[in-house]
């Protein structure tokens, strides 16, 4: 039912789109919209003098220039941004978009160009080792329910691990707080903001590396998101995430911005086209 | 055996959400559910009968508090008060450290208190009604008997009372079971925790709380029968005759 609205609704506005006299994407220094929802700090915000910056602008008009494509920059409000992107908007969304199935039903994703990792948070005063599982043994981590951070506890250490699940992150941190948890384990940017584990003078302390795999799990990363059909666009922006990745331009705007690795290194396979 | 594994394996085949795992996590929900339910009703219970005493009493330094007690407890959602005593012990300075840190560091024990203290305000106010409408003649006939005021209440009011009070407690019980579906927001994996799981897990809303909802209307259906059977018994005098 609820199918059949989309593909009506979907179908009427690309039906309508032609009305709009918006012009076709021609092959070279053709302009392309590129939308994204501001702000969404450091990854795009706006300056003191109202101008769109942040690490997702930088990257986005480094691919571009590859590209040889010339970018603009549409703001438009995340819960509207794929339909945005559908009724002709903008060409393309470059917005901090995890590659979701649902989401891929409905867009062509690019390949990913940053992840966020899920990192195992304790007490500073805390001895505990995540790789050794036997010592684990009846500790309590929190984590959000139905997240894919619980999904990965679940399916990795569900014999180990004592796990709690609360409905909201806010629920995890007000209990690791109180000395209710042993652990949580968090969504790396939720973490520095809510826990700030990474002070000097912080409780909390990061134990273990930072856990980005098995992607089958935690998905493969932020990506552009393109219509369907655009498959030479997005063709021409995976060469270009594969050259700022190849030159070490996206090493040096990541560290213009985070003192953490969120590199998804795109493989020679992907990249040979 | 077999054949009821063969059974269920067939009957499982062919659906991506209803698999031993989820179930598995659906029978540990029901035994926490009727733990954690049974429990607080048998505490209210043992609560609510001195409670409902005192609360009857001439003496306004026990009927007071009493009455605010209930006031309280009765007035206030049982979300709020279960959220105050989980996340609400938290703001004791050094309790982590204190011996009753091990009742509250677990979800299960402030889940408990809560609930007891809640159904022990409703069920006291429940039997001080059944007591004060106890029959003015049989008190009479009581005193007449010589009998002191522990002994008529204990033979005399309590037990009429008790009878009296039995529809309305049923009606507690399954509002307790139906009220227990908050304790899965401080983590406890009972029913509607395990169908939250479900739900979360697999982006099926439908299927996870419509087949939660059919395991609390099979525990309502078997609270009410149980009663229905109790009332038949005990209030027997009160049906007219032959009937």
């Amino acid at each position: 039912m609820t199918n059949w609205i989309t593909k009506t609704l979907i179908t009427a506005t690309l039906l309508a789109a032609p009305l709009a006299a918006t012009p076709a994407l021609a092959d070279d220094n053709q302009t392309v919209r590129l939308g994204i929802d501001v702000p969404y700090e450091p990854f795009v915000m706006r300056s003191a003098d109202g101008q769109l910056e942040g690490f997702e602008i930088d990257l986005g008009n480094e691919l571009c220039k590859r590209a040889k494509l010339d970018c603009t920059w549409v703001e438009q409000p995340w819960d509207g941004i794929i339909p945005g992107l559908l009724a002709r908007k903008y060409d393309a969304i470059l917005s901090s978009m995890a590659i979701t199935p649902e989401r891929e039903r409905q867009v062509l994703f690019s390949l990913p160009y940053y992840n966020t990792p899920s990192v195992w948070i304790t007490a500073r005063d805390r001895d505990i080792d995540i790789a050794d599982k036997a010592s684990l043994k009846g500790l309590s981590v929190g984590v959000q329910r139905g997240t894919i951070r619980d999904v990965y506890v679940t399916q990795e250490y569900g014999d180990v691990l004592d796990i709690q699940r609360y409905g909201s992150s806010q629920d995890v941190v007000n209990d690791l707080k109180a000395g209710r948890l042993d652990l949580t384990f968090e969504d790396f940017p939720i973490a520095v903001d809510a826990i700030d584990f990474r002070g000097d003078n912080s409780p909390y302390k990061q134990v273990g590396p930072s856990i980005k795999t098995p992607t089958s799990i935690f998905g493969k990363g932020a990506a552009m998101a393109f219509r369907k059909r655009d498959k030479a666009l997005a063709a021409k922006f995976d060469q270009a995430i594969c050259a700022v990745y190849a030159d070490g331009t996206f090493d040096k705007l990541m560290h213009q911005y985070f003192d953490y690795d969120l590199s998804v290194r795109p493989s020679q396979q992907d990249c040979a086209q | 055996m077999d054949q009821l594994n063969a059974w269920f394996t067939q009957l499982l085949a062919g659906n991506a959400i209803f698999t031993a795992n989820t179930l598995g996590f659906y029978w540990n929900g029901l035994v926490t559910t009727v733990q954690l339910v049974f429990l607080c009703l048998l505490l209210g219970i043992l609560l609510a009968i001195p409670l409902a005493i005192g609360r009857g009493s001439k003496r306004w330094w026990i009927k007071w508090p009493i009455y605010a007690y209930t006031y309280v407890f009765r007035g206030t959602p049982l979300l709020i008060q279960l959220y105050l005593v989980y996340y609400g012990v938290v703001f004791f300075n050094g309790i982590q450290d204190t011996i009753f840190w091990e009742v509250f560091k677990d979800a299960f024990y402030p889940a408990l208190i809560a609930f007891t203290l809640n159904t022990a305000a409703y069920t006291t106010e429940i039997f001080r009604g059944a007591i004060k409408n106890t029959a003015k003649g049989e008190i009479e006939a009581a005193r007449a008997y010589g009998m002191s005021k522990g002994l008529m209440m204990r033979r005399i009011i309590l037990p009429s009372a008790f009878r009296r009070a039995l529809p309305a407690y049923g009606n507690e019980v399954i509002f307790m079971l139906h009220a227990s579906a908050v304790a899965s927001v401080v983590t406890i994996m009972d029913l509607t925790g395990a169908a939250y799981y479900v739900y979360a897990r697999f982006y099926a809303p439908f299927p996870a709380f419509i087949f939660v909802a059919l395991i609390y209307l099979c525990l309502t259906f078997s609270i009410m029968f149980v009663f229905r059977r109790l009332e038949k018994r005990l209030l027997a005098h009160l049906r007219p005759r032959g009937a």
